[in-house]
């Protein structure tokens, strides 16, 4: 069946209506202007995204909690997959389904409930680990649904000749399984980064002083106005979290 | 075997279990206590926060996230089902055509709602080229108003309209496109006849996702939104902070959460689920 003519027109305008939004922002972001006229080619932006305190601290926050709930996420998911293939538990999977389909400001005030609620009890605040919690909570479902779909690419007959050949369980898993569907979990890996480095919903209802987040300064400098600079972090986020998509997508197609 | 299955399942349970159940269970809790003096809930039980709901005003901002999901679920229909289509006929460029509408949507949503407050704003790119030409001499408001809101919704969950689109229409046996021309039905009387019918499972799971999403939303009305378009999730962040009524927030975020629920259950079959 071909593309008509008509339906090839109108998707070159959906796809303009994802894509040029972004394109534009980007282009904007090397304007010499702070004003929405193009006056010329600047990286005057880029330099004041580098020069802001603000911005450069948050994003090491970002990028540490990221990593420590990405690691984390992925192992425990990992390990959680493969259980569920094996056999699967209908309460788990459907409680981590439903903790995917539950929209994001339910999930950061019910954290919230609950870590004030606990500090009834422990003398703790809001900080670091609180968002890691809240971010391994969320990125945990994305992680299993990855690996899980590789898993069902995985021919189960390999793990049970291994251990016919006298591996136990645990080294049928260690050397056979998880060797072939490591493109998967790093595929999950990389996902679950991007998921937790872009979160702000969640992020910004759980976290302390000292935790502030990359998406959380965007978010106050995007409140107070738009501003060169964040067209300039914008670019920056997005190209990141692109190129680790990329990277994610194409893992998870290789055989 | 069921030993390592147990330790395999152990910690995702765990982690499942204090970060996602838990927070739910204290909600139900807090949703029917009374609201505390400073914050916080306080005894005794009551129902008043869910009587509350029923007020106008809380009642009128239900109704219109109703109104705003409905209306910007529709606009993904219309724009993302030709868009499937087109991909799911495109032959050997069918993933690249995907991933093209895939990528936007994993980079940050915060970016891409600024996006749109960069080009709708009175100073925003729009308003500059409009009067630069000459057609409009005063910016036209086109920021912080529900237009906005759903322009914003739609650009962010197009994605979800057209994944599960395109899995069932790629799934369609071309043989049936071809005996419905072979006994003389035009194109669209086959695409009416045909398509549209065997790709209802995919409008359904598309629908129901991109709706899901819209009437949860947070950061689209708090950002593109002004202060008289609001949507329920705002009212939840706003009674866990500003208003600090939590008991009431939390009632908020359970009829949410039913009212996700219910429409995953009544609209998609156990056989969809992988469509999600």
């Amino acid at each position: 069946m071909k593309n008509s003519r008509w339906i090839a027109a109108y998707a070159v305008g959906v796809y303009a209506f994802l894509h040029v939004p972004l394109l534009v922002l980007a282009v904007f972001s090397f304007n010499a202007s702070k004003f929405t006229v193009w006056q010329g080619f600047s990286l005057e932006w880029y330099k004041q995204v580098f020069a802001s305190e603000a911005l450069v601290e948050s994003a090491w926050n970002s990028l540490w909690i990221a990593l420590a709930s990405t690691a984390i996420a992925t192992v425990v998911g990992t390990l959680c997959a493969y259980g569920l293939w094996k056999r699967n538990a209908p309460l788990l999977s459907s409680s981590l389904y439903l903790s995917l389909m539950t929209p994001e400001i339910v999930t950061g005030v019910s954290l919230l409930a609950l870590f004030q609620w606990t500090f009834r009890f422990l003398h703790l605040q809001l900080g670091m680990h609180t968002v890691i919690l809240a971010h391994v909570a969320f990125c945990l479902a994305y992680v299993v649904i990855t690996v899980i779909t590789r898993l069902r690419t995985f021919d189960a007959s390999l793990e049970e000749a291994a251990m016919d050949l006298g591996a136990s369980e645990w080294q049928a898993f260690r050397l056979v399984t998880l060797p072939a569907i490591l493109p998967g979990v790093i595929a999950a890996g990389l996902l679950a980064f991007t998921v937790s480095i872009d979160d702000y919903v969640i992020t910004s209802l759980v976290a302390g002083v000292d935790s502030e987040t990359l998406p959380m300064v965007v978010y106050q400098m995007a409140r107070r106005g738009v501003s060169p600079v964040v067209n300039a972090i914008s670019t920056l986020l997005v190209l990141l979290l692109g190129v680790l998509i990329v990277m994610s997508e194409r893992l998870q197609r290789r055989v | 075997m069921s030993r390592l299955r147990f330790w395999l399942l152990a910690p995702a349970r765990t982690f499942n279990f204090i970060g996602f159940l838990i927070p739910l269970a204290i909600m139900l809790a807090y949703s029917m206590l009374s609201r505390g003096i400073y914050g916080g809930v306080e005894l005794p039980w009551t129902f008043e926060s869910y009587l509350r709901l029923a007020d106008p005003l809380y009642g009128g901002i239900l109704l219109r996230s109703f109104a705003i999901s409905m209306l910007s679920t529709l606009l993904c229909l219309l724009l993302g089902f030709p868009l499937a289509l087109f991909i799911a006929r495109s032959g050997e460029h069918r993933n690249l055509y995907l991933n093209l509408v895939m990528l936007p949507f994993w980079t940050s949503f915060l970016v891409r709602t600024y996006a749109w407050m960069f080009l709708l704003r009175d100073t925003g790119l729009i308003n500059t080229i409009l009067i630069a030409l000459g057609i409009i001499r005063e910016p036209l408001p086109m920021l912080y108003n529900d237009g906005a809101v759903i322009l914003g919704l739609v650009y962010g969950y197009l994605p979800f309209m057209v994944l599960p689109l395109y899995t069932t229409l790629e799934r369609l046996d071309r043989s049936l496109f071809e005996a419905a021309a072979d006994l003389g039905a035009r194109p669209w009387i086959s695409f009416l006849q045909v398509t549209l019918p065997l790709s209802m499972p995919g409008v359904r799971a598309g629908s129901i996702l991109v709706f899901i999403s819209c009437i949860g939303a947070y950061l689209t009305p708090d950002l593109l939104g002004g202060s008289k378009s609001i949507m329920i999730g705002n009212v939840v962040q706003n009674q866990f902070t500003a208003a600090r009524d939590w008991p009431f927030g939390a009632a908020c975020s359970l009829v949410l959460m039913a009212l996700v629920m219910l429409l995953l259950k009544l609209f998609i079959r156990k056989s969809e689920e992988q469509l999600l």
